[in-house]
């Protein structure tokens, strides 16, 4: 399986990473190489394998239903490139 | 007392609670020579007032009586950890300024079990890249030289391993998702434990591959792993993959014995092309352990081959979705925007300034195996094998082999730079030894055996059964007294 410009663009945008027109090419290239690389896995029988979900056999634990912190919005926000009147800011969102 | 910086944690912490020397001076010993070690680009946020403060407050512990395991000793933390209004920024610009509120809960076990920070060790950017070639800060220079090039840590806890290896730091917390703590210290002639997935809690640690990812000691000697994987460890109910588990007393599971027990030689490691001088080193720690009473056997993990192009399946797509959280609304950096940008584009923008080259091509091959009409060809196919990978382990500790014996690392230390046109599969090579372990959740350590024909150190691995670090540690120092390994870089720097 290749990765041509189209899908490079593609997966580009999916994944929310600008990439010059000029990269794509290079790019497809590089995704490309790492995915012959992954076809490999598919000489392995993997017939009646349950995919693994967790490499330890636990069950993930369960805790109540209630708040346990909170009332840190000056900490939550100290890191933020942009934050007002107790809020993230970003840029104005139309759909 | 002299060579402070050269003790082992072990020294040092019988020195202080002998008296012979206090939390300061060996605090103010690293410190200095931490400042005079800018070459190696090994320290990148340095904290000497915090060590210092936490020194006092530590020689105030010993006199009091009351000296936690970790007690006054000085440590490197890599980068990744997040440490409470110190920079913590994975070594990515997409994290610049990145100040956290909280600690992580590795590190504040550290602090509670005594120990001092003296700052923030380079790595590659969010532990991707097995050379620390990818960090925003540079890279990170190995203390060992056979010529004019400078040589390549290792990674991605590069830092961490250049620190330990030149005596900038007693020992150092590393990562390993897929031998970032096991690779480096084989390259840096020092000692590196990846422990059982859980037995560390993740908490607080910047996520890269969150069913890989484990922290863990980078130290000078085995029974130095032993002391601080035993202040490392623990449950925490911050992280739901902790387990649950008390944490035994590693060191005291040190008893030089291994009469009896059954170490195995995986037939699939036995790399085409490896080079003769790692053969023969393996060789040799087969002979070692068989000479200390193990009975070596013959073994079989038959999906070794698939354990890699599977891990580059996985850690990727856990990866893109791990760093989904970077967009530039919450923390870090933020591009500047156009007129006209709207939210998209301040995501696009910010994550194509942010992240470097080997982070975005992971996160996009990360996002291609789990688009829509790839995911069961990708994604749930690697998770099957990966699967399988586990099961050949079970069956071999099901037939009562106790440890595994493996060469760290398909070579010596390279020399950086020298990686740079060669095809990025190439570069993921280095990990084919040591990524079966976090396939498999299994604890791991490299442990320093030799010295190869230029004079640059090999190490050799042992894989031990979940949850029996002791036993693993304990084979490992049988190993390492064995092997004799007492070289130390000739000091350029």
């Amino acid at each position: 399986m290749s990765i041509d410009i189209d899908t490079a663009r593609r997966v580009a945008h999916l994944a929310r990473i600008a990439v010059d027109e000029a990269d794509l090419p290079a790019l497809a290239q590089q995704l490309s190489g790492i995915l012959t690389f992954m076809e490999q896995l598919n000489e392995v029988d993997v017939e009646g394998v349950e995919p693994m979900t967790s490499v330890t056999p636990m069950r993930l634990k369960r805790r109540e239903d209630v708040v346990t912190d909170g009332g840190m919005a000056e900490k939550i926000l100290s890191n933020a490139p942009d934050a007002r009147e107790g809020f993230f800011a970003v840029p104005k969102v139309v759909e | 007392m002299s060579d402070l910086t050269k003790l082992t944690l072990a020294g040092a912490r019988d020195a202080l609670r002998a008296g012979e020397t206090t939390s300061v001076a060996l605090t103010e010993a690293c410190l200095s020579e931490i400042e005079g070690a800018g070459a190696l680009n090994a320290f990148v946020h340095r904290t000497p007032e915090l060590a210092l403060e936490q020194a006092k407050a530590a020689d105030a512990r010993i006199a009091a009586g009351d000296a936690p395991a970790m007690c006054g000793l000085p440590l490197g933390i890599k980068d990744l950890f997040c440490t409470r209004g110190v920079a913590s920024q994975a070594a990515s610009h997409i994290l610049n300024g990145f100040r956290p509120e909280y600690e992580s809960t590795v590190t504040q076990n550290l602090w509670d079990a005594g120990a001092v920070m003296l700052g923030k060790l380079n790595m590659d950017e969010f532990a991707m890249g097995s050379s620390n070639e990818t960090s925003v800060y540079g890279n990170a220079v190995n203390p060992w030289k056979v010529d004019d090039r400078a040589l390549t840590p290792g990674g991605s806890s590069g830092g961490s391993a250049a620190a330990v290896a030149a005596d900038l730091c007693l020992a150092a917390t590393g990562t390993d998702t897929g031998g970032s703590i096991r690779q480096p210290a084989a390259f840096t002639g020092i000692v590196g434990l990846k422990p059982t997935y859980g037995r560390c809690s993740r908490w607080g640690v910047v996520a890269f591959a969150s069913s890989l990812d484990q922290a863990g000691p980078m130290t000078k000697t085995v029974q130095d792993a032993a002391i601080m994987l035993g202040a490392m460890a623990g449950h925490d109910p911050k992280d739901s993959t902790s387990a649950e588990l008390p944490v035994p007393d590693f060191e005291a599971a040190l008893s030089g014995d291994i009469r009896g027990k059954t170490i195995g030689i995986p037939r699939e490691y036995r790399m085409e092309g490896m080079p003769a001088e790692i053969e023969k080193l393996w060789h040799q720690g087969a002979e070692m352990l068989r000479d200390a009473g193990a009975k070596i056997v013959d073994i079989s993990l038959p999906h070794t081959k698939y354990a890699l192009p599977a891990y580059y399946v996985i850690a990727p797509a856990e990866a893109s979705s791990n760093l989904a959280r970077y967009d530039g609304v919450r923390y870090g950096h933020r591009a500047k925007l156009g007129q006209g940008d709207g939210i998209v584009e301040m995501y696009e923008k910010t994550r194509a300034e942010g992240f470097g080259p080997e982070v975005q091509r992971r996160v996009m091959i990360g996002t291609y195996v789990l688009s829509a009409g790839f995911y069961d060809a990708y994604y749930n196919r690697a998770r099957k094998v990966r699967a399988l990978i586990k099961r050949d382990f079970d069956e071999v500790f099901a037939a009562g082999v106790d440890a595994i014996l493996t060469p760290a690392t398909p070579s010596a230390a390279f020399g950086l730079g020298e990686m740079q046109d060669a095809d990025p599969v190439q570069m993921y090579l280095n990990d084919v030894f040591t990524v079966t372990v976090n396939l498999a959740g299994l604890p791991g350590i490299s442990v320093p055996a030799g010295l190869d024909g230029q004079g640059l150190p090999l190490g050799l691995q042992l894989i031990g059964r979940p949850w029996e670090e002791g036993d693993l540690l304990n084979t490992a120092q049988v190993l390492e007294r064995a092997a004799g390994f007492v070289s130390k870089p000739a000091k350029w720097w």
